[in-house]
């Protein structure tokens, strides 16, 4: 496959930055989006450029490092993750812009490498989770209906890549942060601190600059993991209650 | 900061309030499409000016005014705060921006809102300033007197001008209300696999229905009362 890359390269954080535009030539339907990534940056490193620099990790869609806004789309044109994305997608000859995350609360540190430790700040925000210790617990314990628990589950799903900001138009953390709140809030083991996580996380969501939810949809639409729009409404239930029962005043 | 004002100024807070002035406002709009159906009667304006003249005179429906004209107020104080708090998280756009699979009207909820309030303060000043301060002449039913608010209605709905900006108008109410509606609910929290999709079809029914009605008054006025 031959191809244009638009890429966003700035040196640092208070760099301007721009596109730059890329030829690439000889990339193969089965590399991986990351992988024609590395073979640019190959290039790039033989001629003594600065390759261009983006997040990645495990390379499984499990981690949520990688990112990239691509043609317009957190994590491209598919629903899943940068690093489970082929270039088959693509089509020969075909103009790919990468950009950054945008928003407030994900700086750029250098090209296409964000800063996401907001998302670290409001897990920390959330605080510990009491649980029991001592021997090893019988099966079924604690229980805990298998509806409730499937649900739990599939809010855990989330990596926190931070699709959900990139594509939301008012770069809102909602979803990320309502998947977190709502995982803990169904399980029985975050009962004891329910109220005050709701309330703490979202202070914390707030204070790191990140917008509000508009109901459009798009976070749901992008997320690679598929979190539901109905943590949002959990959130929200959560963050009433907890401000209304709270001691906190 | 009390806790109170704490939850309010805090982004779901303020989402709050968005929802909760948007629901009234809805209950608002049901009221006032039912009251003004009275303008199709072929009566010459005598149920529509003796119902107008309870609505301004009757205390029950002056609290529900005031409630009204808070509702109206704080909502579009509130989407201004919401408004400048999203758009400053993000200070550098796309470059490329790709059609997102989500309504148009819920990406521009805002552009509708503006357009929606012109329209409801050249409305208040055709209609409600009139019937409070204005010179409007009277009629006398059963021997009681009454302003003729019709007679305004009727002559404010010759000019074509007029009819064809409330059409336009009403299809924004529509658009905001195929939108806001549903989104209302999701904010209270209220998202349930049993009411959910009723919902969002009552919801779907209501943004086509009410501005129809609402719309079908001034073209109704022009070509009977001609």
């Amino acid at each position: 496959m031959k191809l244009t890359l638009k890429i966003w390269r700035q040196k640092n954080a208070s760099d301007k930055g721009g596109f730059v535009t890329y030829p690439i030539d000889g990339i193969s339907t089965d590399m991986s989006f990351l992988e024609m990534m590395d073979v640019l940056n190959e290039e790039l490193a033989i001629k003594g450029q600065d390759p261009v620099h983006f997040d990645h990790d495990c390379r499984e869609g499990i981690c949520g490092m990688c990112s990239l806004y691509i043609n317009g789309h957190p994590h491209g044109p598919q629903q899943t993750t940068t690093c489970q994305l082929h270039m088959r997608t693509f089509s020969d000859g075909e103009t790919i812009t990468i950009e950054p995350w945008r928003a407030k609360a994900f700086p750029v540190v250098k090209d296409l490498v964000v800063d996401r430790g907001s998302f670290d700040r409001i897990i920390q925000a959330g605080g510990y989770v009491n649980v029991n210790t001592g021997g090893v617990p019988d099966a079924n314990e604690i229980p805990i209906p298998k509806r409730v628990a499937d649900e739990a589950f599939d809010s855990a799903t989330c990596i926190g890549c931070g699709a959900c900001v990139a594509a939301c138009k008012n770069a809102s953390a909602m979803l990320f942060t309502s998947a977190k709140i709502s995982q803990l809030a169904m399980l029985p083991q975050g009962q004891v601190e329910r109220m005050s996580r709701a309330e703490k996380m979202v202070a914390q969501m707030d204070e790191e600059g990140f917008g509000a939810c508009t109901n459009t949809g798009a976070c749901e639409a992008e997320c690679p993991k598929g979190i539901s729009l109905t943590n949002i409404a959990r959130m929200n239930r959560e963050y009433f209650s907890a401000s209304l029962k709270s001691e906190n005043v | 900061m009390s806790w109170v004002t704490k939850t309010l100024s805090s982004t779901i807070g303020r989402k709050l309030i968005m929802a909760l002035t948007g629901l009234f406002l809805i209950l608002f709009l049901t009221g006032h499409v039912a009251g003004n159906l009275q303008l199709f009667k072929s009566d010459g304006g005598e149920a529509f000016n003796i119902y107008a003249h309870f609505m301004t005179t009757n205390p029950a429906v002056k609290l529900l005014s005031y409630l009204t004209y808070i509702s109206i107020i704080g909502h579009v104080i509130f989407s201004i705060w919401l408004g400048s708090t999203n758009r400053a998280a993000r200070p550098i756009g796309y470059g490329v921006s790709t059609p997102p699979s989500t309504t148009l009207s819920s990406r521009n909820m805002g552009i509708l809102g503006t357009f929606i309030l012109i329209f409801i303060v050249i409305h208040m000043q055709t209609f409600w300033y009139q019937m409070h301060w204005g010179d409007v002449p009277f009629v006398t039913y059963d021997g009681v007197e009454y302003k003729d608010l019709f007679s305004i209605v009727a002559f404010a709905f010759q000019n074509e001008l007029m009819v064809i900006g409330y059409v336009i108008a009403m299809a924004f109410l529509g658009f905001h209300l195929s939108h806001g509606f549903a989104s209302a609910f999701q904010t209270l929290g209220l998202n349930h696999a049993k009411y959910s999709p009723a919902i969002a079809l009552i919801g779907k029914i209501y943004c086509i229905v009410v501005p129809i009605l609402f719309a079908s008054m001034p073209v109704y006025i022009y070509f009977t009362q001609s």
